[in-house]
């Protein structure tokens, strides 16, 4: 059905933004406590690392169908 | 006259009713009706009469021919009434005359009926013709017999005819035993008449021979006597001797008259026997009937001659007797005279020599004398008329001589006529029996040579038959053959036509059913096809609400074993879309639901396509799809313009037209989308374009089932 790909792309979309930015959050506090003596930016840097690249990744998702790809041939 | 009757009665009832004054009337009437009935009686009586009378006229008219032409003549038109009555008069009676003439020719008849059998009733209808001739003339029976001969042969022989030759041989053998029979009854006729009459001629000869000699005799004796010179007592025995040979001299001339009237008509009986078997005309018969002539001639010659001598002795004889006559009377005379002078003498004066007297001599004497006396005057007187006497003596001599002589002659010449005749006949017979047997050797040569060149003919005609019969017998033969050989052709031609024709009409039979059996195959293929349309139909109808149908392959499968040999229905079948066939079809119900679904999705990525399609660009879209306003449904126009392509228009003319059952629009319409909306469409999209593929390829084929089936119905 491709009417359910757009719920399927958002449903992984989300998944995915939930899990980039929740482990960009996680990193991001860990870094930040871990290394970055609590401060909030990693957790901010990582939570918007998290959703950028969710974001991204949503995006790309959504713009595959577009993309053009080439092959090169090889040369003999 | 009924109704006169019946006023009578009337007026009779009527005067009996009122017998006052009008008595008059009622007497008026009755005598009126009195008057009319006699009256009508009279008229009835009249017309009765008159009825009868012609009545009677004709019938007796009709009976009597005569009274018929007598009323005829007498009465004006009688003739036409009877002629419409009863008929044309009678023909009038010719066969009367013919009656008596009859009966004189039978006799001929029944001789020549041996010889003329098959012209009989030529003869008869010829013989009539003489008889009338023969009626007028029945007198002379000889001459007219011969002349119906004649006129029978005259008749005969122009009718002669061919007759077949065991008949005429038959026919001549037969009339040669006739003839035979006739000759030996003619040459026993002859002979007997021959004999008898020869046996009275001679008897009549003898007889006038003995009457000559009686005559001469007695002439002589009378003459003796007349001489008187013998002595008286010798005069009475001559006179005795002379009455004797006087009554024997009678007697022999009545006895010889007697014999020569039987010899006459022995004679004539001879001759017509004669003229019978002459006018018989059997040939071999004739020198016989020459003989029986010659013999006849002779009788009468000798019989004539007889005839004369006695004629001669009898003229002498009387010549004597009136010598004797005169004498007689002279002594008669003398006799009376002297009866007369002496009456006591007797009148036997023979015996009166020695008894006369004195006176009686004187007178005697002198009446001797005056006689003498008287006698020399007569004398003188007798020699002056001497001359005169003996001149008429002579003359009558002379004429008697003539006559004599005349009839010497004519007699003479009849005898020398019948000899002359008889020897021509002789002549003739000789000279036709030498014919007759040099014809008879001639007709043996030509009988012979016939025989020879009828043999030869009969070879060679046997020749030419048996070939001719050959050739027709072979050209029947060969014309049977033909003809067999045309029948058997014939036949075999017919029977072949028959065969061909029972092989056509069978083969059409076998057609007919066998196009029966393809119609009705083809119309259980219909049915059949029909029938699995049907259930494709049918499998249609199990899709769920979300699910899809049945996998139709095993309708389609079905339907392509149907039709097996239908390429269209093969087709078609082929051309239902594989995913129908695997996996089913959708049904438009769910697919109206989904589509709404679809509405929605393709609102919201109405702006995205292949240009914008960032997530920026969903957001806007989304946005869009929530704040655009519009109609959910719109009817869509006939013609797309380029502003009805925008992805809201469209959808809403697939709404429309999907909420009006129109899949195949609204498909069209959701076509029409571009970008995303295209994409998220474009599930939906091929399951309708199945569905509908799907339900087209059913439709046609339940079309072209119903199709089939209604055709099936007709001749292929």
């Amino acid at each position: 059905m491709s009417e359910k790909e757009i719920g399927r792309k958002w449903d992984r979309c989300l998944a995915d933004c939930a899990i980039k930015v929740g482990t960009g959050l996680g990193l991001g506090i860990v870094f930040s406590v871990v290394f970055f003596k609590r401060r909030t930016s990693p957790i901010a840097f990582g939570t918007g690392l998290g959703l950028g690249m969710a974001y991204s990744n949503c995006q790309n998702d959504f713009k595959s169908h577009y993309v053009l790809h080439s092959n090169v041939a090889k040369e003999q | 006259m009924l109704r006169v009757c019946w006023k009578g009665a009337r007026a009779a009832a009527r005067c009996g009713k009122v017998p006052a004054h009008p008595l008059q009337h009622c007497r008026r009437y009755t005598t009126a009706g009195d008057s009319g009935s006699s009256a009508g009686k009279i008229v009835a009586a009249g017309l009765l009469t008159v009825g009868g009378g012609v009545g009677g006229t004709i019938l007796y008219a009709k009976w009597d021919p005569k009274f018929r032409a007598g009323v005829e003549k007498s009465v004006p038109y009688s003739d036409q009434v009877f002629e419409t009555v009863l008929g044309p008069p009678a023909p009038p009676a010719a066969a009367a005359l013919k009656r008596p003439g009859k009966i004189e020719p039978l006799q001929i008849s029944s001789v020549s009926e041996a010889l003329k059998e098959s012209k009989q009733p030529k003869a008869k209808a010829s013989r009539p013709d003489p008889a009338p001739v023969e009626a007028a003339a029945p007198a002379e029976e000889a001459p007219a017999p011969a002349q119906t001969l004649q006129a029978e042969v005259s008749h005969h022989e122009p009718v002669l005819t061919e007759r077949p030759a065991e008949e005429v041989s038959a026919r001549l053998e037969q009339q040669d035993q006739a003839e035979q029979h006739v000759l030996t009854a003619l040459t026993a006729g002859l002979e007997e008449s021959l004999g008898s009459s020869a046996k009275i001629t001679l008897q009549a000869i003898g007889a006038q021979e003995a009457a000559l000699t009686a005559i001469t005799a007695h002439t002589d004796q009378l003459r003796e006597a007349m001489d008187a010179q013998t002595p008286p007592d010798e005069k009475s025995a001559q006179w005795k001797a002379l009455t004797e040979a006087l009554s024997e001299r009678t007697r022999a001339v009545d006895e010889a008259g007697d014999a020569l009237l039987k010899a006459k008509g022995e004679l004539e009986k001879l001759r017509e026997v004669i003229n019978g078997a002459k006018q018989r005309k059997i040939a071999s018969a004739r020198p016989q009937i020459l003989a029986a002539e010659e013999n006849l001639h002779s009788m009468i010659v000798d019989l004539d001659k007889v005839v004369t001598k006695v004629q001669t002795a009898q003229s002498e004889a009387k010549v004597v007797s009136q010598y004797s006559e005169l004498v007689n009377e002279a002594k008669a005379q003398f006799q009376q005279e002297l009866a007369n002078i002496t009456p006591e003498i007797q009148a036997n004066w023979k015996g009166l020599s020695g008894k006369l007297s004195a006176d009686d001599l004187n007178s005697l004497i002198a009446h001797a004398h005056r006689r003498i006396d008287q006698l020399n005057r007569e004398l003188a007187e007798q020699r002056v008329r001497e001359q005169i006497h003996i001149e008429t003596a002579l003359e009558q001599q002379k004429l008697e001589d003539q006559r004599a002589l005349e009839r010497a002659v004519a007699s003479a010449l009849e005898h020398s006529r019948e000899d002359i005749r008889i020897q021509q006949e002789k002549k003739l017979q000789e000279v036709r029996e030498v014919l007759e047997a040099e014809m008879r050797t001639q007709l043996r040569r030509q009988a012979a040579a016939h025989t020879d060149h009828l043999r030869d003919v009969l070879k060679v005609q046997e020749q030419e038959l048996r070939e001719e019969a050959h050739e027709v017998l072979s050209s029947k033969m060969m014309e049977q053959e033909t003809h067999y050989r045309r029948l058997t052709q014939e036949q075999l031609d017919t029977f072949t036509l028959d065969m061909n024709a029972a092989y056509a009409r069978l083969k059409g039979i076998e057609e007919a059913i066998d196009s029966h059996v393809t119609a009705e195959d083809e119309a259980r293929k219909a049915h059949q096809l029909w029938l699995s349309v049907e259930a494709l139909n049918y499998t249609l109808k199990s899709a769920g609400a979300d699910s899809p149908t049945e996998p139709l392959e095993g309708a389609v499968l079905a339907i392509k074993e149907t039709c097996a040999e239908n390429e269209f229905a093969q087709a078609l079948a082929t051309a239902i879309p594989e995913e129908s066939l695997s996996r089913g079809v959708y049904s438009e119900a769910s697919l109206r639901a989904r589509f709404y679904d679809i509405r929605r999705l393709a609102r919201r990525v109405a702006l995205i396509d292949e240009t914008r399609n960032s997530l920026y660009q969903y957001f806007l879209s989304y946005l869009q799809s929530v704040l655009l306003f519009e109609r959910e449904q719109e009817a869509p126009p006939a013609k797309l313009a380029a502003e009805d392509l925008d992805t809201f228009k469209l959808l809403a003319y697939a709404t429309y037209s999907i909420e009006r059952g129109d899949l195949e629009l609204a498909a069209k319409f959701i076509n029409q989308l571009r970008g995303e909306s295209q994409r998220v469409a474009q599930d939906w999209l091929k399951e309708a374009r199945l569905t509908l593929e799907t339900k087209q390829v059913i439709s046609l084929l339940s079309a072209y089932a119903n199709a089939v089936g209604l055709g099936t119905t007709q001749a292929p």
